[in-house]
């Protein structure tokens, strides 16, 4: 169960929302400058709040009252970023297994898991290529994979979509739909897309300017959504 | 003739190891932290850059001489002169081609999107793991180009070497030392020498320089070549 509660002022604008999310597709939906990155920010432990807690399955990560701040590398929080933040000078597979503790690596050079998991999101043979290499759909796919290669506990995706073509986005929503119901962790999806919100929530929270507006209760989950479409 | 060339890539070295050491912390610092008087430290460190190096070697010879703060309790405490040696030639020759280590390395830094760190982070990578691991390796380019010039700045140095090392052979004379007392006594030959030498010396830095960056260039990506280009100065 990841419980927030965030309040933070900027200039012209102040987050304040609070939610609890246990599991499945949760998508922050609303314009840009709501607020939303910065909520994955805060839950990422990128950023702090002004106040409010944060914790993830009983484990305090914040808490401005008990003056607990978890640094974002002790989180085990994946993130998948807009511009996907790939390291431009390692090829796939050092992207991809950067996360891995380097006791892992030790002996074959990485584990069965990185192996199975570059099949799993098809980019096995791009493994030797640099980030510069690849298309925008490859990168999105590489970026999955190497949040979710430290096994981490909640998934957090900011707009990975939005710089693809439309076949591209189709499939890469279904694939993330899948991969969601396959690693049973939740994924915190942001985007400003309504169409793309409503292929992946389960549940659904709208910003606006900070604020919380409607909490839509797994009202989609029940109005038929399958991986069949 | 070979004493002066082995004693200029002496103390070149030394000087670029110092810069190395303190440009890279200082240069890390301004590109990400903003403060109070921000403008004013930066002037200060690009400020042996614009002004003449006697002026520079007038201050260093005020602060290591004898009756210099830096010198006195040197010559006290551990009963080391610094001045007229050729750590003396050292310094002088760190602090006039530190700004171009400072430079370049602070350009590279903050060419360095703040991104790809955050993400190394929430892979779970300590400080220190990120910067030699993202940082450091993204902006070496620039930190070569600044020790390839600040290198050729040091080989190169005169003006503030003279007043705070002398011209002493085979203890503080560098080559442009070497050339300027040749021609005064009138020994072209060794000069011209000396002269060919250290344009072949400093040439070679730049040319090879250049060579590296496009090479590089050209290993990391194929396909598209804007992101990396922006992190070459």
């Amino acid at each position: 169960m990841l419980k927030v509660n965030i309040h933070k002022v900027f200039p012209g604008i102040t987050i304040d929302v609070s939610f609890e999310f246990g599991r499945g597709f949760l998508v922050l939906f609303g314009p840009s400058g709501s607020g939303k990155s910065t909520i994955l920010n805060c839950i990422s432990g990128l950023q702090q709040p002004d106040r409010g807690s944060i914790s993830l399955n009983g484990k305090g990560f914040f808490s401005s009252s008990d003056k607990i701040a978890i640094p974002a590398r002790s989180r085990r929080i994946g993130y998948v970023f807009q511009d996907y933040a790939l390291f431009p000078h390692m090829t796939v597979k050092d992207n991809v297994m950067y996360g891995i503790p380097d006791r892992c690596k030790k002996g074959k050079g990485y584990r069965v898991g990185a192996l199975d998991l570059m099949q799993m999101l098809k980019i096995e043979q791009l493994q030797d290529r640099y980030p510069g290499q690849l298309s925008g759909g490859e990168k999105q796919r590489v970026a999955v994979a190497r949040a979710l290669m430290v096994e981490p506990d909640l998934l957090l995706l900011d707009e990975p979509l939005s710089a693809l073509d439309h076949t591209n986005r189709k499939n890469l929503q279904i694939e993330l739909k899948q991969l969601q119901q396959a690693w049973n962790i939740p994924f915190v999806f942001v985007t400003h897309s309504r169409r793309e919100m409503h292929m992946l929530a389960d549940e659904i929270i709208f910003l606006e300017r900070g604020k919380k507006q409607t909490y839509v209760f797994p009202a989609v989950r029940s109005s038929g959504l399958n991986l069949a479409y | 003739m070979l004493e002066p060339i082995l004693l200029s890539l002496k103390v070149a070295v030394a000087a670029v190891a110092v810069d190395f050491f303190f440009g890279l912390g200082i240069a890390r610092t301004m590109a990400r932290k903003e403060f109070r008087g921000k403008n004013v430290v930066e002037s200060l460190i690009i400020l042996p850059m614009v002004l003449p190096p006697t002026v520079l070697g007038y201050g260093l010879l005020i602060l290591l001489g004898k009756r210099g703060p830096i010198g006195r309790f040197l010559l006290e405490t551990f009963d080391v002169q610094l001045v007229f040696t050729w750590w003396a030639a050292v310094i002088a020759s760190a602090v006039v081609s530190f700004p171009l280590m400072y430079q370049s390395a602070k350009a590279a830094f903050a060419g360095v999107d703040v991104s790809l760190e955050a993400a190394a982070r929430t892979l779970g990578a300590k400080e220190l793991r990120i910067f030699l691991t993202i940082t450091l390796p993204l902006a070496w380019p620039g930190i070569l180009a600044g020790l390839v010039l600040s290198f050729a700045r040091a080989l190169g140095e005169f003006g503030a070497t003279l007043m705070v090392a002398g011209n002493i052979p085979g203890k503080t004379q560098t080559i442009p030392l070497a050339i300027y007392f040749a021609v005064e006594s009138g020994d072209t030959d060794a000069a011209r020498n000396l002269v060919l030498v250290i344009t072949l010396l400093s040439f070679a830095a730049v040319f090879w320089l250049n060579w590296w960056s496009r090479k590089k260039l050209h290993v990391w990506k194929k396909g598209d070549s804007s992101r990396a280009e922006s992190e070459y100065p």
